[in-house]
């Protein structure tokens, strides 16, 4: 009996002894780098404190009630069943922002591949001048409001003005008032700013492929800007494509500034309502911190879910 | 002088492709640039001509009124206006130069130092840039109270040192420094800081350049109104955005504060664009 015993305890015995001097060896190693972990600490602890500890304490609180002035009290999955099963507005604004990231995500995405990929044909002073009107709009600040003068709902919108003149419309439509245009008119003009870091990662990566390879495949039969695109171009802007792709996806999935610019907060029928505006809406309006939490985690997790998921599409590139 | 014929000739390249491909261009490019030049056409309209029916595109009797009356208003103002351009430029001034140093130091270490964690730390890095720090504005807002910097420069200032795509950034570009370089500064009895200060560093000026460029980008569209309360602290962006919500009233005002508020940012990308193509160029996420 006391001879099984022995024979059970001994192997856990070596696995201590093992981790134990793999530890001391660790220390030692820490030690022998120590300039190494001295360079690294500034950022490490800054981007520890700021973005690491808030993503854990975010999941943390996503189980309690907390409004701030109380100390959170655990209340188990109470917050997500609430989000999935009670919260209509939630559920609307789920379907919104996946509406939005499935349609402007990869047609934006799309865009500012063909963009770079037409743009690096040209010579590079016109290179520039286009990557610059392309890239603008991402940048320019909330020059967006200059579209909510364009779509004003009165006839002096711009767009309302040219529609009765030409006769397609008899009166004014309410662009961003009527729950039917919303949606589509947010889509544009997140469309318009959707030209962002990828597309200049794209435009960079096109610019930095060897001339050689494009000779190469002249020679293996390569007939057409189509073929050479697939089997050349794509294949060597892997890295870039999976960074446009991490951009694209992070960036249209948190699209929140635009809805409230244009369609006010709430808007209409919450017809432009997304995650980020419902997670605004009870993070600083209703502090319900709590339950505000459970929508960051909740979108978090979508967040890195489909980056995840996109990575292994684009890996099939040029295969 | 064959080898140079074959370099300039466009290959696989037809005249139709051509035709369609610069169609293209112009026509998204058009789509692109329009709002962009209605904006500035309108923040030299006069109010007459904003408020014109039909409303038109171009400004017909350009005025500097609206700018005018945009700094008659910020004389106005309760705080003085000076006070907002000084928090604004002093917050961006510290946050670029402290994440460009602080970023470029860590970015040094992953590429060129070989150590235990290093590979951990850095695809923990690229995992964030997965998703938005709009997940964490809740939590940040806590930890902010914690460290007692709520309503002071420090909450807007520190955070930004730690942006992960500059250090991803900076970590890619750091490949193109060759390790002879430093070996040999090494071999000379230079410290591990001062190669990175004087060897390393000039060699990345496009990145340091692009990181300067991509965090001006964040912080001068930083309103700070969920860390700052003060009207004394608080920034430029947060002023004219209180100038917009003015309305019909202001609306000539608003046209002159949103050109205001889009060409230094296109300006400066204007004026580094070959650094930051240069630098975008390592910008690809590796798959191993």
């Amino acid at each position: 009996m006391s001879a099984v015993v022995e024979k059970a305890v001994q192997p856990v015995q070596g696995k201590t002894v093992t981790f134990r001097s793999r530890f001391e060896n660790l220390k030692k190693q820490v030690w022998k780098n120590k300039i190494s972990y001295l360079f690294v600490a500034p950022f490490g602890i800054i981007f520890f404190v700021f973005t690491i500890i808030p993503v854990v304490v975010s999941m943390g609180l996503s189980f309690t009630y907390f409004n701030i002035l109380e100390t959170p009290k655990f209340i188990g999955w109470q917050n997500y069943t609430r989000l999935f099963l009670s919260d209509d507005v939630f559920l609307k604004s789920v379907k919104n922002t996946f509406l939005l990231a499935a349609i402007t995500g990869p047609i934006g995405y799309l865009a500012s591949l063909m963009f770079a990929w037409f743009i690096n044909e040209l010579p590079p002073k016109i290179r520039a001048l286009m990557v610059l009107i392309f890239y603008a709009p991402s940048i320019s600040g909330n020059v967006y409001m200059i579209w909510q003068v364009m779509f004003s709902s009165d006839a002096y919108g711009y767009i309302n003005s040219t529609l009765i003149k030409l006769g397609i419309a008899t009166e004014p439509i309410l662009w961003l008032q009527d729950p039917k245009y919303i949606m589509p008119v947010i889509m544009i003009v997140v469309l318009w700013m959707s030209l962002g870091t990828g597309f200049l990662s794209f435009v960079a990566g096109l610019q930095s492929i060897d001339r050689v390879q494009y000779e190469a495949g002249v020679v293996d039969g390569i007939k057409n800007r189509w073929q050479e695109l697939w089997y050349i171009t794509l294949p060597n802007m892997k890295p870039m494509l999976m960074f446009g792709a991490v951009m694209s996806i992070t960036s249209s999935f948190a699209i929140s500034d635009v809805t409230i610019a244009l369609a006010g907060m709430p808007s209409v029928d919450y017809a432009a309502h997304t995650v980020v505006n419902h997670l605004i809406d009870y993070g600083t309006i209703r502090f319900e911190m709590g339950y505000a939490s459970a929508i960051a985690t909740v979108l978090f997790l979508t967040m890195i879910f489909c980056n995840k998921v996109v990575q292994n599409l684009l890996r099939k590139v040029g295969r | 002088m064959r080898h140079r014929k074959l370099n300039t000739k466009r290959l696989n390249r037809s005249l139709g492709g051509d035709i369609f491909s610069i169609a293209v261009l112009v026509l998204f490019g058009s789509f692109m640039v329009l709002p962009m030049i209605y904006a500035i056409s309108n923040a030299f309209k006069p109010l007459d001509e904003l408020f014109m029916f039909p409303p038109r595109f171009f400004v017909r009797n350009p005025t500097m009124d609206n700018f005018r009356d945009l700094f008659l208003l910020m004389a106005q103002s309760w705080v003085p206006f000076s006070r907002y351009i000084f928090n604004t430029l002093f917050i961006t001034a510290a946050g670029t130069a402290g994440h460009v140093v602080v970023a470029s130091m860590a970015a040094y270490a992953l590429e060129k130092h070989r150590f235990p964690g290093s590979k951990l730390f850095f695809s923990i890095v690229v995992t964030s840039l997965m998703f938005s720090s709009v997940v964490t504005a809740i939590p940040n807002y806590l930890v902010m109270a914690r460290l007692n910097w709520l309503d002071t420069y420090l909450s807007l200032i520190i955070p930004a040192f730690g942006y992960p795509l500059g250090l991803f950034l900076m970590k890619q570009f750091m490949e193109t420094v060759p390790d002879s370089l430093l070996e040999s500064a090494r071999m000379d009895g230079a410290s591990e800081f001062r190669t990175f200060w004087t060897i390393a560093m000039p060699c990345v000026k496009p990145a340091w350049l692009t990181l300067v460029i991509f965090s001006f980008q964040t912080l001068w569209g930083n309103t700070g109104s969920t860390f700052i309360y003060s009207e004394e602290l608080k920034t430029l962006p947060y002023a004219l955005n209180q100038i917009l919500l003015g309305g019909f009233a202001r609306a000539g005002v608003g046209a002159a504060v949103v050109l205001l508020m889009m060409i230094v940012p296109v300006t400066l990308f204007m004026v580094t664009q070959s650094s930051i193509i240069q630098t975008m160029a390592k910008s690809g996420i590796k798959d191993d």
